[in-house]
């Protein structure tokens, strides 16, 4: 190995450590100061790792805090947005690659457009739309606007997955008699379940993570996601810090192993949705 | 056409032309529903709001008052200070985004042992939920738990530890750190995209001519990536307008309005004072901008490439 090749290599491989530091430190911290107790906290200032560590913030928060109850609310909103989103998107994605109708264009136009939505603009008529339908302060009505909110880009995503999936086969199964929806439900359906996982991560990851919506429309600790819940919590209890990052430590684990067991068909996804689109 | 007409050898009778011209429809329609019903139908409300006096928990508001709202937003010295503040956010954020992206994308374009790993965790931040990421760093920008404002006193660069977003000349920084974390993932998932599509042999051949991997950069890599780069940065710059999450949980806008943004101070307004009609003139005011900048860019990149040709 010549020693150009090498520095090169060597700068090449700091980099790449750089920028996993980057992205790690502020989550290491999260988790470190989750599991210092709090005498710690205090008296051996800022430190990397405390000389001695507890569960006891995680204990607290999951026995004797709501967060048990934020957490069961987001799983089933995240979990049914998520859900419902991808029916709708696996739809309309295969409408817009397998059909060539009038208005095809116009309507993956639309779905873009809608890309560019301020939300914040969006937030208060969707608020008082929900209102005297009884779906404010309620997960429906956070399933409803979230599935909205994610079913345009989900639908890009599973245009692209299905793109990948060669015409012919729905085309012999129609001639062995099949309905097009039959074909497309039990060929094409199956072939396209990377590219639906993908989704369905994708879709559960974002909702898990919007903040704005339910701001708005929960009120109370009864139908409170996992932001309403923390920010109160921070307001509340300012003070522990422990039981505030055990919290936070909580509220990474799904969206982290969605994103981790997704994360290979991003690049993938984004090439065929995102970027061709 | 459709793959049907390739085996079907005579005109269908009229009732199939109409179920084969109505079928992608019925797959397209509880999407389009869903998007008229929860988007379209909110956003016309929306842009109605701005010319009434709507506000929350107030049974005598609703009535027309017409630019009442924007003639008030000429004079408030918050929105003109959210319009810079946004401005500065936007800006900053989409550049260091785009140059971490980049560089990020490049890095990992190259094969390495362990590629697959570094890439999901260097791609983690953008599975952190935003609201999280946003306390992650308002606490290691806390002197009572983090670490940040410790290590600018050891450097040098603070007197004292002191919390870094209560300090207005510098309060800003905090979002924009928080956000280029964030968003860094991004611009890299999505450039990373791009470079895997640029033919491979396009390098070797320009290897064999002796160009430099610095020259082939210049003279392949980013004419090809620009395309993307173009519409990532466009998309992005709307959409990091338009972000409001991190602001809202590090700072609220404050201190001193110093952080608050267009986006920001619209949630404030419909959700602290509940004034929806003065909150939806003003996001109709950001509507407009960012229409009139997507235009602009578009209208420019056609010109460039009508040049190109």
């Amino acid at each position: 190995m010549t020693g150009a090749k090498f520095l090169r290599i060597a700068a090449h491989r700091i980099a790449i450590l750089c920028f996993i530091a980057f992205s790690l430190f502020p989550l290491f911290w999260l988790l470190k100061v989750s599991v210092t107790p709090n005498e710690l906290l205090f008296s051996e200032g800022i430190r990397l790792w405390p000389s001695r560590i507890t569960l006891d913030h995680f204990r607290f928060v999951l026995a004797h805090s709501e967060f048990p109850r934020f957490f069961t609310n987001s799983l089933i909103v995240s979990g049914l947005t998520a859900i419902m989103a991808t029916i709708l998107a696996a739809l309309m994605g295969y409408a817009l690659s397998r059909f060539r109708f009038r208005g095809r264009l116009w309507l993956a136009g639309a779905l873009l457009i809608t890309q560019m939505f301020p939300i914040v603009m969006l937030v208060a008529p969707i608020f008082k739309l929900l209102s005297p339908l009884g779906l404010t302060n309620s997960l429906t009505g956070l399933v409803i606007v979230y599935t909205a909110f994610n079913v345009p880009f989900a639908s890009f995503l599973m245009q692209g997955f299905f793109d990948g999936i060669p015409n012919d086969l729905e085309q012999a199964a129609m001639i062995d008699g099949a309905s097009r929806f039959t074909a497309f439900r039990q060929i094409i359906l199956p072939l396209a379940l990377p590219g639906i996982a993908a989704t369905l991560g994708f879709i559960f990851t974002a909702a898990w993570s919007e903040m704005l919506f339910a701001l708005m429309l929960i009120s109370g600790n009864e139908n409170a996601t996992f932001p309403v819940g923390l920010l109160g919590f921070v307001s509340k209890f300012s003070v522990d810090y422990g039981q505030m990052m055990a919290a936070g430590v909580l509220a990474l684990i799904p969206a982290c192993l969605f994103f981790l067991l997704i994360q290979r068909y991003l690049v993938q996804g984004m090439t065929a949705g995102a970027v061709k689109g | 056409m459709t793959a049907i007409s390739s085996y079907r050898t005579h005109r269908p009778p009229f009732r199939q032309r109409i179920a084969s011209t109505l079928e992608p429809w019925f797959y397209c329609a509880p999407v389009l529903f869903l998007i008229v019903a929860v988007m379209l139908v909110p956003l016309i409300l929306g842009i109605s709001y701005a010319f009434r006096d709507i506000r929350l928990l107030d049974p005598f508001s609703g009535g027309f008052v017409g630019l009442e709202h924007f003639r008030s937003l000429g004079q408030d010295a918050a929105f003109l200070r959210s319009l810079k503040n946004t401005l500065w956010w936007t800006g900053a954020t989409v550049f260091f985004q785009l140059i971490f992206g980049l560089t990020l994308a490049l890095l990992l374009n190259t094969p390495f042992r362990g590629r697959g790993i570094a890439q999901a965790l260097v791609f983690l931040p953008w599975a952190v939920p935003t609201f999280l990421a946003g306390l992650n760093w308002a606490w290691l920008f806390n002197p009572v738990i983090g670490p940040i404002p410790h290590w600018l006193a050891g450097l040098g660069l603070m007197e004292e530890p002191s919390n870094i977003l209560a300090d207005p000349s510098i309060a800003m920084w905090g979002p924009i750190i928080a956000a280029i974390w964030w968003g860094i993932p991004f611009f890299a998932i999505t450039l990373l995209a791009a470079l895997q599509a640029i033919p491979k042999d396009l390098y070797e051949a320009a290897a064999i001519d002796g160009a430099s991997p610095v020259q082939s950069f210049w003279s392949i890599t980013l004419p090809y990536l620009a395309p993307v780069i173009a519409i990532t940065v466009l998309l992005r710059t709307v959409w990091v307008a338009n972000f409001a999450d991190l602001i809202i949980v590090m700072t609220n806008g404050g201190p001193a309005d110093r952080t608050q943004t267009v986006a920001s101070y619209i949630f404030t307004q419909a959700f602290t004072r509940l004034d929806f009609g003065y909150a939806s003139a003003v996001a109709l005011v950001l509507l407009a901008l960012l229409l009139a900048y997507s235009l602009v860019i578009l209208i420019l990149r056609q010109k460039l490439s009508d040049r190109a040709v």
